[in-house]
């Protein structure tokens, strides 16, 4: 019955206004579960800003009281005493800024030749398995380098890499402070070589990605004169890619800089500033994760709090250049 | 062949040879981490893992309760982060595509995404631990769940922007009110994508130890309260590692490779659904 | 139903006698702008009802761009406005206030490139019935199986209804299409270029199902193909950037054109 009378309106080639009627009305009802849809999705976008607020404010509250006793001393001051409740930032910090610094100069060379690789030696079929391969590498969680790095990585390097660096750059006038003292295994080289290894797959991917955004006529106007791979790669490819690779490059730094556990397992947790990279440390992260809970009295959390404060700051001016970076590289390749 | 040809001929592959040396130098790590955990973590591996609770030190035992807390924590943060990830990248990919605001919601999310995850633990810790008094399943649930929107969020928006406009147009064309041509048409072309990102949010968040170290703390007692400390095999992972007793360490690389491989087969599963969606 | 001045002189130009026809959407003075640049200038154009009107024109003058203010497509995108009149059924829908989803599912439209949803032959025709009607399996059977009927597909598929719509040819897609869009029960089918991606079987059975569609529906067809518009069309509209130069009777149009721009277009001259 229904079909045969929309079949006589559809003759008459109107519909028939109370059809319109009606159907005006369940557009209506609609339309409103519509709004109620944008207004909660809405809701959900903006929490993600109001995390990020709600993140700061806290932070910054329960620093407060640690910021008010130290003040801008905090950041330079290298005592760390629980029992006379005296605080200072800068061991930490300097550990934090030297590991993933070393962690940045083993991995964006290496990462940059390993998407070289990817990018123009690979045979294409292998291209793909090596990629997953190395983003493997990233999906391996933190803890599992940590215990890898502690009962593996620091006694090899201890019995190998360490005395070799003593005996050859230790001996160095001026440069040898760098490498002095016994060789232990843990300490502030060892967490920035795991480190390394954590950051590689990122600096891969990202590299990787990057470099195939270059057009390929410019490529090939490179090769069409005769240069050779390592010459387009370092004069069209690199170039051209470079706020890119730099932007990935920082998206590993702020990654390291924020690793807890694989660098808690290494670090040998001294409070202290030595010359030698070879000597134990301390970061940001590996400090708030041993001494949180054990952390007594207010001003002891708060001081850690305010470690959590500086390290959220730090990592979040350099993921947004990071980000800034990788932005503007893909409006200019459109 | 000039002398200048020969020397830019050696340039390049001494390049080339790096090249390899860096990708074998990277693979290297790969298998060297993964055999040292095959190792150390196989001989562990036995019923008596997935059955019986951990033991103190000295005896055996089994790593029941911290798997069990672990499902049970990862179970949580992921129902709680999903909606908001899915729902905000849902805005930000429709009702808000062309708007300020998204594009600042964007920014902030992939910082998110890598903001070291200590902090994020140290945030529950303030909003939720100390004011009610005591470590909690729910606050380490959380702490995982504020790691789980970015990722779900960045996935589900671009999933949904790679819905053809000419598609949504067509929903349109019908006098369909964006809800429905979200639910019917985007949600349902960009259904695998969607699910991989939750897969790979599961992946990341299955291994994290720092945001639960001061908000689900640890429980060596088999507990299943919610509101009180639980157990997860990253935490326990941690703690038997770090002691000095044989039979712990040894549960320590078992659970190791427990986690890991779990990460890797979601990961792997992940790749999977996406490659399968580019098969038209 | 009401003549503008304007309207009334425009019909007494044309060449065949269009008053016992009704304007089933009346165009006035439209501008349109892409956010500075003015795409669309001052188009004055009738449909009339269950007549099929062509709008042809080179790349870039505007004809996609005119039958999109028409569902106002236009509205999902910022920076896209439209000023002045386009009268249907009595009202202006370009007003602010309109029902812009009441208005789509009155004025339908098929587009270039064949677009099934993600979901079955059936679904992909039941999803827009069911969005405005209640009723029971039989009855949604009954509707499906009509529209698919309308497009001319039903014979093709009545026994695969459960499989996807991509399944389907690029032909069968593009009658999907039109199927879908029929099923609401529209007044008035917009037709963007609907042929431009299909083989020549396909468009000849589109060409076909077009002129079976006019007895119910105003049809208007935007085309690149001017040898397709001379075949499917009643009148026909001839635009070159943003202006509308010429419109009269398709036979008229295509025979002695008025304007030099149009016979240059039709002759090839330029294209």
């Amino acid at each position: 019955m229904g079909e045969l009378m929309a079949e006589i309106a559809m003759r008459d080639g109107t519909i028939a206004v109370a059809d319109v009627r009606a159907r005006s009305k369940v557009l209506s009802r609609l339309r409103r579960s519509d709004t109620v849809f944008h207004a909660v999705t809405r809701a959900a976008a903006v929490a993600v800003l109001v995390i990020l607020g709600a993140v700061i404010l806290s932070l910054i509250d329960g620093a407060l009281p640690a910021l008010r006793q130290f003040g801008l001393s905090f950041l330079y001051t290298e005592r760390w005493n629980p029992v006379t409740e005296k605080f200072g930032a800068i061991a930490p910090i300097y550990g934090t800024v030297v590991t993933s610094l070393i962690a940045m100069l083993v991995a964006v060379p290496v990462g940059l030749m390993i998407a070289l690789f990817l990018t123009e030696l690979c045979p294409t079929w292998l291209r793909r398995p090596v990629g997953i391969a190395i983003e493997l590498l990233a999906g391996i969680p933190s803890i599992i380098y940590g215990i890898w790095g502690l009962f593996v990585f620091a006694p090899f390097l201890q019995h190998t890499l360490q005395p070799f660096l003593i005996e050859t750059l230790g001996a160095v006038p001026g440069l040898g402070m760098l490498f002095a003292g016994p060789p232990y295994g843990i300490g502030i080289l060892t967490a920035g070589l795991i480190l390394a290894v954590m950051v590689l797959p990122f600096v891969t991917a990202i590299s990787r990605d990057v470099f195939e955004t270059v057009p390929p006529v410019l490529k090939e106007a490179a090769y069409g004169m005769g240069c050779t791979t390592w010459e387009v790669f370092r004069h069209i490819v690199l170039p051209y890619t470079r706020g890119g690779v730099v932007g990935g490059a920082m998206l590993g730094l702020g990654r390291a800089l924020g690793e807890t556990m694989a660098v808690t397992f290494v670090i040998g947790n001294a409070h202290r500033i030595s010359g030698s990279i070879l000597a134990p440390g301390t970061t940001i992260s590996a400090t708030i994760a041993n001494e949180f809970n054990e952390a007594v009295g207010d001003l002891y959390t708060s001081s850690l709090i305010a470690l959590g404060l500086i390290l959220f700051l730090i990592t979040f001016v350099v993921l947004a250049v990071a980000r800034y970076l990788l932005l503007r590289l893909e409006r200019a390749s459109g | 062949m000039t002398r200048l040809y020969r020397a830019r001929r050696r340039r390049n592959g001494l390049a080339m040879g790096i090249s390899l040396a860096a990708t074998l130098f990277g693979l290297g790590w790969l298998v060297l981490i993964l055999g040292v955990l095959l190792w150390k973590g196989f001989g562990g591996l036995s019923v008596a893992v997935f059955t019986e609770m951990t033991p103190p030190p000295g005896a055996t035992g089994g790593l029941l309760n911290p798997i069990v807390g672990s499902l049970i924590l990862t179970s949580i943060a992921v129902a709680l982060g999903t909606p908001v990830g899915i729902l905000a990248g849902t805005y930000m990919a429709e009702y808000g595509r062309h708007k300020r605001l998204t594009s600042v919601i964007r920014f902030v999310n992939d910082i998110l995404l890598s903001a070291p995850s200590i902090v994020i633990g140290l945030f529950v810790y303030e909003i939720m631990v100390f004011p009610m008094g005591h470590f909690s399943g729910w606050a380490g649930a959380v702490a995982l769940a504020l790691i789980v929107v970015p990722v779900v969020l960045r996935t589900t928006e671009d999933m949904i922007l790679l819905v053809p406009n000419p598609m949504r147009e067509a929903a349109f064309a019908l006098g369909v009110p964006r809800v429905y041509v979200i639910r019917h048409v985007c949600y349902r072309a960009a259904r695998a994508g969607m699910l991989t990102g939750v897969l790979l949010s599961v992946a990341r968040i299955s291994g994290e130890t720092a945001p639960l170290l001061f908000t689900a703390l640890n429980n060596q007692f088999w507990s299943t309260d919610i509101n009180a400390p639980m157990a997860s095999l990253p935490i326990v992972i941690f703690q038997f590692a770090l002691s000095p007793y044989e039979g712990w360490q040894a549960l320590a690389w078992t659970g190791a490779l427990i986690i890991t491989l779990a990460v890797l087969a979601l990961s792997i599963g992940a790749r999977a659904l996406t490659a399968s969606r580019k098969e038209p | 139903m009401n003549h503008s001045a304007r309207a009334t002189r425009q019909a007494a130009k044309l060449s065949v006698d269009v008053s016992g026809l009704e304007e089933k959407v009346s165009i006035r003075r439209l501008d349109f702008f892409y956010d500075q640049n003015q795409a669309l200038k001052s188009i004055d154009l009738p449909l009339y009802r269950n007549r099929v009107t062509a709008l042809i024109g080179p790349s870039g003058c505007g004809k996609s761009t005119l039958l999109r203010v028409l569902n106002r497509m236009y509205q999902l995108y910022p920076k896209q406005r439209a000023t002045g009149e386009v009268i249907f059924d009595g009202e202006n829908i370009l007003s602010s206030g309109q029902d812009l989803n009441l208005l789509r599912s009155r004025i339908g439209m098929v587009f270039q490139k064949p677009t099934p949803f993600p979901m079955s032959i059936y679904e992909n025709i039941a999803f827009g019935i069911r969005l405005y009607e209640r009723m029971p399996r039989s009855e949604l059977d009954d509707r499906v199986e009509s529209a698919l009927k309308r497009a001319a597909l039903w014979d093709e598929v009545e026994d695969k209804l459960s499989t996807n719509g991509l399944s389907l040819s690029g032909g069968q897609q593009q009658r999907l299409c039109i199927a879908r869009t029929v099923a609401v029960n529209p007044e008035v089918i917009l037709l963007d270029e609907p042929c431009s991606a299909l083989d020549p079987i396909s468009t000849a059975k589109i060409e076909e199902l077009i002129e079976e569609l006019k007895a119910d529906y105003t049809i208007a067809i935007v085309t690149h193909n001017m040898q397709q518009a001379a075949r499917v069309s009643d009148f026909t509209a001839f635009m070159y950037l943003g202006e509308l130069v010429e419109f009269d009777a398709t036979d008229q149009i295509f025979m002695s054109p008025r304007d030099s721009r149009t016979q240059d277009y039709i002759t090839g001259r330029f294209g």
